[in-house]
């Protein structure tokens, strides 16, 4: 890979010229990557001018990973050192995970998240994503000429906070500048929207290859609303082909069999899924190492019923949105399809009878995620005029709670609630002389904590010793736009303040990813003090001239003094650019970031007062 | 204590104008949503979550009638207090108890159409309660009456959260 590549300090590119931006639909089955050239969104292609990368790594005995197409060639050779599907595994326990006896992998247990053991070591599913992000970002980069500024990844709107941090902290691993985690329904309903100028009330359904989404969104001119979203993350394609091949287990009468079996089986009840798509039959035969011979023929029929289920199972989430949404069927004005798994014609019906309208197939289903990210991308960068982007809201989609006594949950952000949001509410001590406080903090909609998933424990310690309920403890819940929790607690009666921050990061410490990002330097034979610089460095350059266009639009919000001390940060940090020095930079680059600070909080109530004088001689 | 109403450019009353409370919301977020500063600084980006979170909250609160009217209420200076004064009309809480026994009854016996016309119903008692809440407070100026009407209505929007339960244990 490349180092990145920075222009002398005072040369630097013109603000106005477009920043590489790239959207990344990393996928359970298959990952692309797209980015906006000229206006035109596009996915990236692979040197073959194939557009999708199966999610699909090997890992070798030298460390060495295979990601894509290749490692699918021989993943039946290799099932344990073959890792697919791994997006299943993000943020996700052993006991979390559905067929988990199916699956060819040595399974290691860890807190929080579940482990792989490799020829190649250890493997976290951050890790395994990671390789697939990185390949991706090279593709891009080696397509684009350039540096990526910043990428917007793409995840279910069913993720919960786990999976989700999961998900960027492998893209930080893979050197990616995480812009924003986007839903997936979202980003398909951007792509939809513009492409269309859709306005109104419009739901999408995305079943992938493991994760079910159903998001109904308000489109208008300029804002993409999201009002409910709803989805099951542990139901997708994936989950035909196991019916298909627990079918043919059954109808061949096979003994249990080894991984390469399973693996080789699987993949043919898989073509056989997407055979039927267009065909009323599909052979379904191997041979498999016992010398067992599997000749069989699933036709339609038997494939509906047998999968009739997991069609079913899908439409309860599309329920409770619409309820959740307070709208009904006849409201929805259409249903765009997202994902490989409604290529089906079986789903295509379930969902054309449900909302009793054609669903609308008119953009590829396997790209119009990747294609949004990257319009969204676009806009994140700072590369479309105010004016001509738009405003997206989204929601959460479980709510977010704490343990009570008793074991219950007491909801603090309900689901559904438009992000970012922050709430509050007060608690206090059960006991006489009760000096500290045990905080779980968990998500899901369930009334006991034990059907919830934990998310987070922290302690609050330091409580001055009060009478039994004279203690206020407030826990501050903070989503931010990616759709992560952050929680604080603080006791306030007695002037005596104790607060404590968690990020739930489900299992994964800022260690374990310093840890992780060495490796992957060190495997790549990279220069981790050259990457350091050169991340401080672009991190550098982009604050300096974030900071001056700030000053050329607002300068007027700062006295002689103040603008004095943002102009001496600068100057420094711009100094320190041309060295060596990366912890310097950092340092500077936190300096000037506390000397804005009071200038960001006004240029924003500065905005506030234009729009809404603006809203007043408009409405005259 | 702070007034919501204001940071929307509206003068505080039970009722609002939709449409205007909503525009002036997109408005204002498309001033300070985190989009437009993911390429900025981290001040920046402080800055403008913080303003989010704020007008998200603000935006809920306002469009809830419950929590739109314990805020005018709280403007002056009335507390609803959902939590101590739980004392009802008891012919209004015999109603409830007979709607919440029907609400049980249609559960078990996984009758939709029913569920159907138990919402239905309780919207239009929502709807009549709302009409006289905004009469209480911007007409009347009644606000004790009205505190009253609203723990009323409260009580009607849990009902309508138990409806939702209902459903889903149809799914």
């Amino acid at each position: 890979m490349a180092l990145l590549q920075i222009s002398e300090p005072g040369m630097s590119p013109e603000p106005h010229q477009a920043r590489l931006a790239v959207g990344i639909d990393l996928g359970t089955t298959n990952s692309l990557v797209a980015t906006v050239r000229s206006g035109v969104p596009a996915v990236l292609t692979d040197a073959h001018g194939r557009p999708l990368l199966p999610s699909i790594v090997r890992y070798f005995p030298d460390g060495r990973a295979e990601v894509g197409y290749a490692a699918q060639a021989r993943q039946a050779d290799d099932p344990k050192n073959t890792i697919v599907s791994v997006k299943r595994y993000m943020g996700r326990g052993l006991k979390d995970v559905a067929h988990i006896e199916n699956a060819p992998y040595d399974f290691v247990d860890a807190p929080g998240m579940l482990q792989i053991r490799t020829v190649a070591g250890v493997k976290s599913p951050v890790e395994v994503s990671a390789d697939i992000l990185r390949l991706l970002r090279e593709r891009a980069e080696l397509s684009l000429q350039g540096n990526i500024f910043g990428a917007v990844i793409t995840v279910p709107a069913y993720f919960d906070d786990a999976q989700r941090q999961a998900t960027k902290d492998a893209g930080r691993i893979a050197g990616l500048n995480v812009l924003r985690l986007l839903n997936e329904p979202t980003a398909a309903a951007i792509a939809y929207g513009l492409e269309n100028a859709a306005e109104g009330t419009y739901a999408v359904y995305d079943l992938g290859g493991g994760t079910f989404d159903i998001s109904i969104l308000k489109l208008s001119k300029g804002v993409f609303e999201v009002v409910a979203t709803s989805g099951d993350s542990m139901l997708g394609g994936d989950d035909f082909d196991q019916r298909v091949f627990c079918w043919a287990v059954e109808q061949a009468k096979l003994p249990p069999l080894d991984p390469r079996d399973m693996r080789r089986l699987l993949v043919k009840a898989r073509e056989a899924k997407e055979h039927l798509t267009v065909h009323g039959e599909a052979p379904i035969t191997a041979k498999l190492s016992t010398g067992d011979i599997v000749d069989l023929s699933l036709d339609t029929e038997t494939f509906c019923s047998i999968t009739q289920t997991l069609v079913q199972k899908t439409l309860g989430p599309v329920r409770k949105a619409l309820r959740d949404a307070g709208l009904r069927v006849e409201d929805v004005k259409g249903v765009v399809m997202v994902g490989g798994a409604t290529h089906m014609p079986q789903i295509q019906r379930a969902v054309g009878e449900f909302f009793r309208r054609d669903p609308l197939n008119n953009l590829d289903p396997d790209k119009v995620v990747a294609l949004g990210a990257a319009m969204q991308a676009n806009v994140l960068a700072g590369n479309k005029p105010q004016g001509d982007d738009w405003l997206l809201l989204d929601v959460i989609p479980l709510s977010l709670g704490i343990e009570t006594m008793g074991g219950l949950t007491e909801k603090i952000i309900p689901r559904n609630t438009t992000i970012p949001a922050g709430r509050a509410q007060e608690f206090t001590t059960f006991k006489d002389g009760q000096t500290g406080m045990s905080i779980h903090v968990v998500q899901g909609e369930r009334e006991l904590v034990s059907d919830c998933r934990s998310l987070a424990r922290f302690e609050l310690k330091g409580i001055p010793p009060m009478v039994a309920g004279a203690a206020r403890i407030r826990v501050a819940f903070q989503v931010d736009a990616d759709g992560l929790l952050s929680v604080s607690a603080k006791e306030s009666t007695s002037g005596v303040e104790a607060s404590v921050t968690v990020k739930p990061s489900y299992g994964l410490g800022d260690a374990d990813i310093e840890r992780m990002l060495r490796d992957s330097f060190e495997h790549a034979r990279e220069d981790t003090h050259a990457r350091a610089l050169a991340e401080q460095r672009v991190d550098g350059q982009r604050l300096i001239e974030a900071t001056r266009s700030a000053l050329a639009a607002d300068a007027k919000l700062l006295n002689a003094g103040e603008r004095k001390a943002i102009d001496d940060a600068i100057a420094s940090l711009e100094k320190l650019l041309s060295g060596t020095e990366h912890r310097a930079i950092k340092q500077a680059v936190e300096a000037l970031n506390r000397a804005t600070d009071e200038f960001a909080a006004r240029r924003m109530n500065e905005g506030i007062k234009r729009a809404l004088a603006g809203r007043k001689i408009g409405s005259l | 204590m702070q007034n919501h109403f204001e940071l929307f450019g509206l003068a505080p009353a039970f009722a609002v104008e939709g449409e205007a409370l909503e525009r002036s919301y997109r408005e204002i977020q498309s001033k300070v949503h985190p989009d437009r500063f993911a390429h900025a600084g981290d001040a920046e980006r402080r800055a403008s979550l913080q303003w989010t979170t704020r007008v998200n909250e603000a935006f809920q609160i306002l469009k809830n009638p419950v929590t739109r009217a314990k805020h005018v209420l709280e403007l002056h200076g009335v507390d609803v207090a959902f939590e101590t004064n739980t004392a009802m009309p008891p012919e209004f809480l015999m109603q409830q108890m007979e709607l919440r026994e029907s609400l049980e009854d249609a559960t078990a016996k996984k009758d939709s159409p029913r569920l159907d016309l138990l919402r239905k119903d309780l919207g239009k008692s929502r709807h009549s309660l709302q009409q006289q809440i905004a009469e209480a407070i911007d007409a009347k100026k009644d606000y004790a009456a009205a505190a009253g009407l609203v723990r009323k209505l409260q009580f009607l929007d849990r009902l309508d959260e138990e409806i939702d339960a209902a459903y889903e244990t149809l799914d």
